[in-house]
């Protein structure tokens, strides 16, 4: 695989993630439990799907052929998708869905900080972009799983059943194949394994303060990086692209 | 010739300066720190611009209406350009600019320092002034406002709601 091509990949890895997680936040718009957190939500949304923006009008420069990242985000199917399982699941109630943004947050916050560092310019200077908005949405939703856990018993059970259910796609978030290797070797991309401890620490600090057991003995799925997704994906991406699909080249 | 190309950089940036922001019209785009640099290169006029907040909606219709602005001017041939870094940052309002801002009904951004990024992933903006009485009895009711920019506040003094620059 060329030099350009395992770039192109990387960068396509980080893009994804925020889109469908942004996607999946944007679904949320005008149904959050009230007024102030619907609209978190929805600006949440588009930081995630603003960054994401930004990497694949770089990744469509590398590629070139005269692509754009609207036929990366809209004519690509699922298995060319590479974003990890965690943030493709659907919404069910509210603190599933924070604890959804939180685990993602805790790792990215950490993420973009190690980014800053990418002997790639561009990927560094997304990062620092990035990084800042990255901090007020781990802010949020870190204040939300103390107020969830520590409030009431049924705010309580319900991160419970949410972590019984989210804590199988963690590890996913950290596993790289050898080409990322060879990027984290030439210094380009973050070593995940070297983020991991702060993740951990910082998981383990909040859910403390929240009074949250950890989940232990869960056996973890993977399989997004490699394009093999959940079923969810698709009906998501089914409606993300319906309209670009249906009227090619449409803009608005 | 450099004489007179210098002369029209200062022009552009005076009219670039009318421009408001589409969404707090009492500052125009260059107090907001949008516009960074603006030069001729082999005869093309040179604009570069930086987005406040990545997925900011308004960033699309601040191109616009510097497309427009300078098309309206007589120019023709000039290409706007995305620069993302260095990143951009509340800190480089002026005094002035911030206190439009306030006399708009916004508190300022409060100035950024580094050393509190660790402290950011626990605490939010603490002393923020309200913009109506100036008090600092205020609290924060969320992180997320009414645009990407602001969070939404409370003075316990007055009252009031209002918005507050969040400081990035």
């Amino acid at each position: 695989m060329s030099q350009n091509n395992s770039l192109f990949n990387y960068i396509l890895k980080i893009a994804d993630n925020q889109l469908i997680l942004g996607h999946r936040l944007s679904e949320q718009s005008s149904k959050g439990p009230f007024l102030e957190e619907d609209i978190a939500c929805s600006n949440i949304a588009l930081d995630l799907i603003g960054a994401a923006n930004s990497l694949y009008i770089y990744a469509a420069a590398i590629q070139g052929e005269n692509k754009t990242e609207d036929d990366l985000v809209f004519l690509r199917s699922e298995r060319d998708y590479k974003n990890v399982l965690l943030v493709e699941q659907p919404n069910t109630d509210f603190a599933f869905l924070m604890l959804r943004q939180f685990l993602f947050d805790t790792y990215d916050f950490y993420f973009q900080q190690a980014l800053l560092n990418s002997k790639d310019e561009t990927l560094a200077a997304i990062a620092a972009k990035t990084l800042k908005e990255s901090t007020y949405h781990l802010r949020h939703s870190g204040n939300w799983m103390i107020r969830l856990g520590d409030g009431t018993a049924e705010s309580a059970t319900r991160l419970k059943n949410a972590m019984n259910q989210l804590w199988c796609y963690i590890d996913e978030l950290f596993e790289q194949d050898e080409t990322e290797l060879a990027l984290v070797a030439q210094g380009i991309a973050v070593d995940t394994n070297a983020i991991k401890a702060q993740f951990d620490s910082h998981v383990a600090s909040i859910m403390q303060s929240a009074g949250m057991d950890i989940p232990t003995n869960i056996f973890m799925q993977r399989g997004g990086k490699h394009g093999v997704h959940t079923e969810h994906l698709g009906f998501l991406l089914a409606e993300m692209q319906y309209v670009h699909r249906s009227f090619p080249g449409v803009k608005w | 010739m450099n004489q007179i190309n210098s002369n029209e950089v200062s022009f552009i940036w005076d009219i670039l300066n009318e421009i408001p922001d589409p969404e707090i019209p009492v500052i125009s785009l260059v107090e907001l720190g949008v516009v960074r640099n603006i030069l001729w290169e082999n005869e093309v006029l040179q604009i570069t611009i930086t987005p406040t907040y990545s997925g900011c909606p308004a960033m699309r219709v601040m191109e616009m209406d510097i497309d427009q602005r300078l098309r309206s001017a007589g120019f023709t041939n000039f290409k706007i350009n995305m620069q993302y870094h260095p990143s951009w940052t509340t800190d480089w309002m002026t005094q002035e600019t911030k206190l439009k801002l306030k006399e708009y009904g916004i508190a300022p951004p409060q100035l950024h320092t580094k050393q509190r990024v660790g402290a950011l992933l626990t605490e939010g903006p603490t002393n923020v002034a309200c913009p109506q009485c100036n008090s600092e009895n205020t609290k924060l009711i969320s992180e997320f406002g009414s645009t990407a920019c602001k969070s939404l506040m409370k003075c316990n003094d007055c009252l009031e709601t209002f918005d507050y620059f969040k400081c990035i």
